[in-house]
């Protein structure tokens, strides 16, 4: 759908992420001691890049995408985005949650609404941008059902386009497909990279999912544990659009091998056995 | 791809209910009465019966003259509360039930709008909380008889005495369950609030006060019930009008089937306005899923 592609004509010049030498500590007040959660982290992401932060749990990758939303603060170093240093959330850094993050009192139209209410838009801008959204990812035909009426992957696309309908310079997504079965899961990652495709703004996409990762993104980042670093970026060459048949081919299983291989050393740390 | 979970729970409800019984027949539980009640299939008919096992157990214990620690040989049977209740209906009920209804739905009225207002005032703001917080801790465990000379010394007339006491009842439930349902707002909700550009008045209107609903409906609930607990209390300053004044006049004048009267008659006020203030909570919820997790 061209019409989504030019009201969001922004973002294709906006979504430059910089991240200069990050460590977040978390304090503990236990005989461990203090945390170190991620150590001197720095890269560089460009606008319209869809980047996975991959890696297994414990290595800090949600820990970025909070200091990129803004929900925390780091220890040292800064997170830039558009040049400008990120102090607190804010409606250019859209954000999807894992799961539950529909306001259950709001409809599914209402929970899109929301971010155009907040910052004043018009009612009958908001009605037609909404619904546009809405068809967009097939759930105009719900759009008066309260989350607990829908399904989880209903739900998963609410959020999405609830992050979307307010033109972000960059969409960060945290693990928003692990909650769902298989195959709604790949449903989803195909839609997301066809909404992707037309609105072009940088996503960073957290997740312990290889094929999830290479299916999706431009880069990989393999994050490392204890403390939490990147270890090593993987660029994926994968021909776009991808779809099912994509997760088939050859490039496609030797990369996964490339990353299993990466991730299997760091998930041996993080459980203590290497 | 919607979930149709009505449907889908009512199938449900009736496999684990089939289920129940079952399990219950073979161990041959239905031999005990509490248990064969309670697998009578109409919810309305079980109500019905739990009424009439309560005046029958009542008249009954009243007529054997029952006396083993608790001694029913004085109490006035239904049967002579009924008698005194026809007696009353035929006076001027009216003018008392008004009276005290008035009182209890002003007093509970004002609670409402301060509990509320003033929970969630002190739920999300620190400073507030410390400004206030102690000294109504310090009023809250009072009980409401205790009020009363203070009431009779701090208001212009008995009338706004008697709604204050009503009001304290109220109050505090509702001030509690406020505060403690703003405190408990989902952190991911709020996070979702602030990434979506959300003011800080738009994160109370729309995602913390919404969030602490179900509090407040319970809060508001327990204050109804409280400002009726505390009638007979409040109208202890009343000259001549009013369910609880009756109840505490027969007292005085030790006529014991108007005061059993009284009380049951405040019961059930407190009953059905505990009922409707459910109700019309519910009806601000529309997005709650309600089920008893019990078979």
């Amino acid at each position: 759908m061209a019409t989504l592609a030019d009201k969001n004509v922004s973002a294709l010049v906006k979504g430059s992420v910089e991240i200069e030498n990050l460590s977040v500590v978390f304090k503990r007040r236990d005989q461990y001691g203090p945390l170190q959660v991620l150590e001197s982290t720095s890269f560089k992401i460009n606008p319209g890049e869809f980047i996975c932060l991959l890696g297994p749990s414990g290595c800090g990758k949600s820990t970025i995408l909070n200091l990129i939303a803004g929900f925390l603060k780091p220890t040292r170093g800064q997170v830039l985005v558009d040049g400008n240093p990120v102090e607190k959330p804010g409606a250019d850094r859209g954000f999807v949650f894992q799961q539950y993050s529909l306001l259950p009192w709001k409809t599914t139209f209402e929970n899109v609404e929301f971010g155009l209410k907040v910052r004043g838009i018009s009612r009958v801008g908001r009605t037609e941008l909404v619904n546009d959204y809405l068809n967009r990812v097939g759930l105009y035909k719900h759009r008066h059902s309260y989350p607990h009426q829908l399904s989880g992957g209903m739900q998963q696309r609410a959020s999405i386009v609830r992050a979307l309908v307010n033109s972000p310079s960059v969409l960060l997504m945290d693990e928003p497909f692990a909650a769902l079965d298989a195959q709604t899961r790949h449903m989803m990652q195909e839609l997301l990279l066809n909404i992707w495709s037309d609105l072009k703004s940088t996503v960073i996409f957290v997740t312990h999912d290889i094929e999830e990762a290479i299916f999706l993104s431009d880069r990989i980042l393999v994050m490392g544990v204890r403390p939490g670093h990147i270890k090593e970026t993987v660029v994926v060459n994968l021909e776009r659009p991808r779809h099912i048949d994509t997760m088939l081919s050859p490039a496609f299983v030797n990369l996964n091998r490339q990353v299993f291989e990466l991730i299997r050393e760091e998930t041996l740390k993080s459980m203590e056995l290497g | 791809m919607a979930v149709s979970s009505k449907s889908a729970r009512k199938t449900k409800r009736k496999k684990y209910s089939a289920l129940g019984s079952k399990f219950l027949s073979q161990q041959s539980l239905s031999k005990l009465g509490i248990v064969s009640l309670a697998l009578i299939k109409s919810r309305n008919l079980r109500r019905a019966i739990s009424i009439v096992l309560f005046f029958g157990i009542w008249q009954f214990l009243c007529v054997i003259q029952f006396n083993f620690f608790i001694n029913f040989t004085f109490l006035p049977p239904p049967v002579e509360v009924w008698n005194a209740t026809v007696e009353f209906f035929s006076g001027n009920a009216p003018v008392h039930i008004t009276a005290s209804v008035q009182r209890v739905l002003l007093g509970f009225g004002i609670a409402a709008i301060l509990g509320v207002s003033l929970g969630i005032l002190i739920g999300w703001f620190r400073q507030i909380e410390d400004l206030v917080f102690i000294p109504l801790e310090l009023l809250r465990p009072i009980p409401a008889v205790a009020w009363i000379p203070l009431a009779i010394l701090m208001f212009p007339n008995a009338e706004s005495g008697m709604v204050y006491i009503t009001f304290l009842g109220a109050f505090f439930p509702i001030l509690i369950s406020t505060i403690r349902g703003v405190e408990s707002t989902d952190i991911v909700l709020l996070r979702v609030g602030q990434c979506l550009g959300a003011k800080q008045l738009h994160i109370l209107k729309d995602i913390v006060v919404p969030g602490a609903m179900p509090n407040i409906a319970s809060g508001l609930v327990i204050g109804m019930g409280n400002a009726w607990f505390c009638l007979v209390t409040a109208e202890i300053l009343a000259g001549r009008f009013g369910v609880g004044y009756l109840t505490w006049e027969s007292y005085v004048t030790s006529n014991y089937p108007p005061i059993v009267m009284g009380m049951l008659l405040i019961g059930l006020m407190g009953l059905v306005s505990t009922l409707i203030v459910d109700l019309l909570t519910k009806l601000l919820m529309p997005w709650r899923v309600m089920k008893k997790q019990g078979v």
